[in-house]
């Protein structure tokens, strides 16, 4: 039974003037309760678009996403994200960042409990330290963390993720990265998550989702991968399994659908 | 003390060239003040009878400037004569004024500029009224406040307002409009109702540009109100000037016009520090 379906899904924007243009052309893809998938395709391909619309941030001109049943028609703090470039607001120490998202979502608790929440969140992403600093106060895997925090803190039923590790050099990105494996097996949420890092992608997946490049992207291909977890990312490197994994994926990504 | 790094400190060029500039001015003047006889009868026409009486028509030498600032600056506060005011009564009855006249601006310009930038339909709706409203240079409407509020004092807090409304409007309506995608894209992934997103989202992302709007609606706004205190009122800086002006005396004017350029310094240098104090930081 799957909980996130979208059923063939287009999506075209609008175009100055006139015209529009075809990002996404029937797409169709189901994630079960508590899977981890990973969309992967070059950059531009419509991945973000995907995310977004999965989000409620875009609403689709074709097609449905359903979530826990409920067809999405806009955003909310169950299908909550973490952006890109971390979007932290920054009039706002890291406390009070997630502290917003607290409020919204469980808005009956009492101070004190949600303080607690906010408090127990960035513990969780190893930043109590750091709670009250301001963003400009902290490096960028510190920020990419709030944002984790920030959106787990909202309790989603989905988390969604937008190459949140593209902007941070390969060693944040990796220790980032196995702070995500080990959240996200101790919360057990769904998980969907945009990369275009083979090996991020295999590190975290149950399944990778491949993006034909646009316009009017679809899904190309999908890899189910089944190392067993908790994945350590030096142990994976001498498993055979992974390695034809990733083969599979870069064949994927630089034959059949060169940038 | 190293000589070349003395010489090359910025402050040092400027003091040069100020003690170069005094030095002209100066000789330029020392001595030859021009009697009665040297009057240019235009000027005497526009100065009235006064120009007849007074000895010296010239412009004064900066040492008489200064002395004249020195015996200004002593009396500053001094009241004792209700038709001769210190001038510091005057510099303050204009920031009164230019700050009443800005407050009120403010009040209007911020609601409205968020009302503007995150409803396009108020936009349409408002902005042929602003486009034309905020070239008329806000002296004309003096004539037409005294004849409403049949008070200079009043009249020229009116002027303040309408000049220091325009940049603080105009910036907010900006700011609001353009808060960046991924700020608008937290608050609808969080659910933020209305009144949030406006105080904790829109606001606090707008102010380095309303603070920038109050900049420059601080700094015309105390441009204006010499001005308009020339027309009509019976106190405020630019009443003094006129006033001065009136008697001749030119050496008080001179005071004034810098006293005039200091506060307007101040005011500015004041309100970059606030709004560097209230703008969120990267
Ligand atoms: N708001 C928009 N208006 C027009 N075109 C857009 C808009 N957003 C994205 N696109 C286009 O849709 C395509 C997919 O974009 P995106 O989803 O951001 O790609 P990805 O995240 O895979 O790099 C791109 O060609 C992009 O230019
Ligand atoms: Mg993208």
């Amino acid at each position: 039974m799957s909980f996130l379906s979208v059923s063939d899904v287009s999506m075209a924007f609008r175009i100055k003037g006139n015209g529009s243009f075809l990002a996404l052309d029937s797409v169709s893809m189901d994630v079960a309760g508590n899977e981890f998938v990973c969309l992967i395709g070059h950059s531009g391909c419509g991945k973000s678009t995907l995310l977004n619309l999965i989000a409620g941030l875009l609403l689709p001109t074709a097609g449905e996403i359903r979530c826990d049943g409920k067809a999405v028609r806009g955003p909310g703090p169950d299908r909550a994200m973490v952006f890109q470039s971390h979007a932290l607001l920054p009039w706002m120490t890291c406390f009070e960042n997630v502290h917003l998202a607290v409020k919204q979502v469980f808005s009956t608790l009492s101070a004190a409990q949600m303080k607690d929440k906010v408090e127990e969140a960035l513990r969780l992403v190893h930043l109590d330290h750091a709670m009250h600093k301001y963003p400009y106060e902290i490096s960028g895997g510190m920020k990419q963390r709030v944002g984790i925090a920030r959106a787990l803190a909202a309790a989603p039923q989905v988390l969604l993720l937008d190459e949140p590790f593209g902007a941070l050099d390969a060693l944040t990105r990796a220790s980032l990265q196995d702070e995500l494996v080990r959240i996200v097996e101790s919360i057990r949420s769904t998980v969907v998550m945009v990369t275009h890092d083979i090996d991020e992608a295999i590190l975290l997946s149950d399944r990778i989702v491949m993006m034909t490049n646009g316009p009017a992207a679809r899904i190309g291909d999908v890899l189910k991968i089944d190392l067993p977890r908790p994945r350590d990312r030096v142990a994976l490197a001498a498993n055979p399994q992974y390695a034809a994994h990733r083969e599979y994926l870069l064949k994927f990504l630089y034959q059949k659908q060169r940038a | 003390m190293n000589v070349r790094r003395f010489l090359g400190r910025p402050w040092v060029a400027s003091l040069a060239i100020f003690v170069v500039f005094v030095a002209v001015w100066q000789v330029l003047t020392a001595g030859g003040s021009g009697g009665p006889g040297a009057l240019d009868p235009e000027y005497a026409r526009l100065a009235g009878q006064s120009a007849a009486v007074q000895q010296t028509g010239a412009i004064p030498p900066p040492t008489a400037v200064a002395a004249r600032g020195w015996e200004l600056l002593v009396n500053a506060f001094d009241r004792s004569n209700p038709n001769n005011l210190g001038i510091a009564w005057h510099l303050l009855q204009s920031l009164g004024r230019v700050l009443l006249g800005f407050a009120l601006a403010l009040i209007v310009a911020v609601p409205l500029g968020f009302a503007l930038g995150l409803f396009p339909a108020v936009h349409q709706a408002l902005n042929p009224f602003i486009q034309v409203l905020r070239p008329i240079s806000p002296l004309a409407w003096m004539p037409l406040a005294l004849y409403i509020f049949r008070d200079s004092g009043i009249s020229a807090i009116f002027i303040i307002f309408i000049c220091a409304l325009w940049p603080m409007l105009i910036n907010t309506a900006v700011g609001a409009a353009n808060v960046r995608q991924e700020w608008v894209n937290v608050s609808r992934v969080f659910g933020l109702d209305a009144f949030q997103h406006v105080t904790r989202i829109i606001f606090p992302a707008s102010v380095p540009m309303i603070m920038t709007g109050v900049r420059i609606s601080v700094g015309i706004a105390w441009f204006v109100i010499v001005a308009a205190e020339m027309v009509g009122a019976q106190s405020g800086v630019g009443y003094f000037i006129w006033n001065e002006w009136n008697n001749l005396q030119l050496s008080s004017m001179i005071v004034a016009i810098v006293l005039i350029g200091l506060i307007g310094l101040g005011l500015d240098v004041g309100l970059a520090w606030i709004g560097a104090r209230l703008s969120f930081r990267e």
